[in-house]
């Protein structure tokens, strides 16, 4: 992941034929190597807005660009669920990014094998998903995303859907992936202590049609372990973030 | 075999063979007290009696009928799934031909096979054909059906990686459709047993043709036996399809497998 994405959006619109006009005008820069929140509430826009920067929808008007100088697909989308293929193994499922590519087999297998150790999956590899848990099913997901050494990674509520247990672990390894490898991270969230806690800036969006509301600076160490939750620092980036919305703009 | 297991085999079996045992004998029964009269419906032993007697008629046409079916199955399953396909992948196609694919479905085909019979003759091929018509459709709807129901995100994911359109098909539609390919399969293999006989009763050969030549004899044990047979392949038709979608499924699909 030696060389991460920049992302430039400007004046970016998103209009849908039945649900009308998603975002105001949005503009907004990323740097190479950020890791940034997106918080807003359900329905905002922020996910149309990610999946513009993964590249899989299109603004109506403005511009969005993503620089990389990587020409291969440098990007890897986690979904609110796991999304993996039913008939395939976890192996199989984490090598499919890089099939897709037409990278060689056996390659493939090691570099799957070694995003699975990454996640904590190095002994589940022959396992179908419907034998996994919901937790073991995101892992899964994370890996797939990781094994493509991505330079610019982009999630969408992905541990929403967990229980508290799962959703820290799986935040504590996210922050420790991106503190060792550095890509770009756009983390889609509604959960204002996740985007503290995993993020160095903070993106507030408004109801829909979004418009930028907050975009601030997470003032904690770079190194983060999982004690940070408990501590006074932690509250107070918390409740700065909730003291500059108002409830009425985006109820979180 | 112990207590439990075979108590366990007792209320499985049982159940299903209770009407059967009690609807052979009942009748029995009625047609020798001459409350049934044996030309309306005969005793299920001369029916039986009947089987025995003309068995080497009786599984030659079997055979032949089986036969057909299986081919006129296994063209509908090529032709059908590949024109699903074609209709999944190209919207100008499926506008034009998809309501032609629903004529199959509507298409009469007792009135249909004499046409057959002048395209192919009396035999084999108008059978075949009989058959294919009547179970194309459920094929192509079916597979139509699941090729269109793969998961968004994962559409998403191989665009993400640029993946090929070939690569779609293969590793993400074909592999989504297959239990609803298996679906379309299993009625369509009931139906192409149903299209087999029609096409024999005109086309001649098979169980069809049997069933016709003992109806004009007065032969009503015969009918019975031909009627029975008939049902009990399409009978092993459907279960080998359902077989062959516990091998395919079994290790994945939540509809093979409640145990995962």
């Amino acid at each position: 992941m030696s060389s991460a994405a920049g992302l430039k959006a400007h004046q970016v619109t998103r209009t849908f034929t039945e649900a009308g006009a998603v975002l105001d005008p949005i503009s907004l820069a990323i740097q190479p190597g950020e890791f940034v929140s997106i918080l807003g509430p359900s329905g905002c826009g922020k996910s149309t807005f990610l999946r513009m920067a993964a590249g899989l929808d299109h603004p109506t008007s403005g511009k969005l660009d993503v620089e990389c100088p990587r020409t291969d697909p440098f990007r890897s989308f986690v979904f609110q669920e796991s999304h993996l293929l039913p008939w395939s193994t976890v192996l199989r499922n984490v090598m499919l990014p890089l099939e897709l590519m037409g990278i060689e087999k056996e390659e493939a297998k090691a570099k799957a094998a070694n995003a699975l150790k990454r996640v904590g999956l190095g002994d589940a590899l022959k396992r179908f998903p419907a034998q996994l848990s919901g937790g073991m099913k995101m892992r899964v997901s994370v890996a797939r995303a990781l094994v493509t050494e991505p330079s610019f990674l982009l999630l969408d509520e992905p541990f929403s859907a967990l229980d508290e247990l799962n959703r820290h672990a799986l935040q504590d390894e996210l922050r420790e992936i991106w503190e060792t490898s550095r890509p770009t991270i756009l983390f889609v969230t509604h959960s204002v202590s996740e985007a503290v806690f995993l993020s160095n800036r903070v993106i507030v969006f408004s109801k829909r049609p979004a418009r930028l509301l907050l975009d601030t600076h997470v003032n904690l160490p770079d190194h983060r372990e999982a004690s940070l939750r408990t501590t006074a620092e932690f509250s107070r980036e918390l409740k700065s973030i909730y003291s500059r919305v108002s409830y009425e703009e985006a109820p979180l | 075999m112990s207590r439990t297991t075979l108590t366990q085999f007792v209320g499985r079996v049982l159940p299903p063979l209770a009407p059967m045992l009690i609807w052979t004998f009942g009748m029995e029964l009625l047609v020798r007290k001459g409350i049934v009269d044996a030309w309306i419906i005969p005793a299920p032993f001369d029916v039986l009696a009947s089987m025995w007697n003309d068995r080497s008629e009786i599984f030659a046409a079997t055979g032949q009928t089986l036969i057909s079916a299986l081919a006129g199955l296994g063209f509908s399953f090529v032709i059908g799934s590949f024109v699903a396909v074609l209709l999944a992948a190209f919207p100008w196609f499926r506008r034009a031909f998809y309501p032609y694919a629903v004529f199959f479905q509507t298409v009469p085909i007792i009135a249909l096979a004499p046409i057959l019979v002048i395209w192919f003759g009396f035999g084999t091929p108008t059978v075949i054909a009989s058959s294919f018509i009547v179970s194309v459709f459920p094929i192509i709807a079916s597979t139509l059906l699941g090729l269109e129901s793969t998961d968004p995100a994962l559409v998403d994911l191989f665009r993400l990686y640029r993946a090929p359109r070939f690569q779609f098909l293969v590793k993400l539609k074909i592999p989504f459709a297959l239990p609803q390919v298996f679906s379309g399969l299993r009625i369509a293999a009931g139906l192409a047993v149903i299209g087999a006989i029609v096409g024999e009763f005109i086309g001649g050969g098979g169980l069809g043709a049997l069933v016709d030549a003992a109806r004009s004899q007065q032969r009503i044990d015969k009918v019975f036996a031909a009627v029975l047979i008939s049902s009990v392949l399409g009978v092993i038709l459907v279960g080998s399809v359902n077989l062959l979608s516990a091998w395919v499924l079994g290790p994945w699909h939540a509809s093979e497998n409640k145990k995962l």
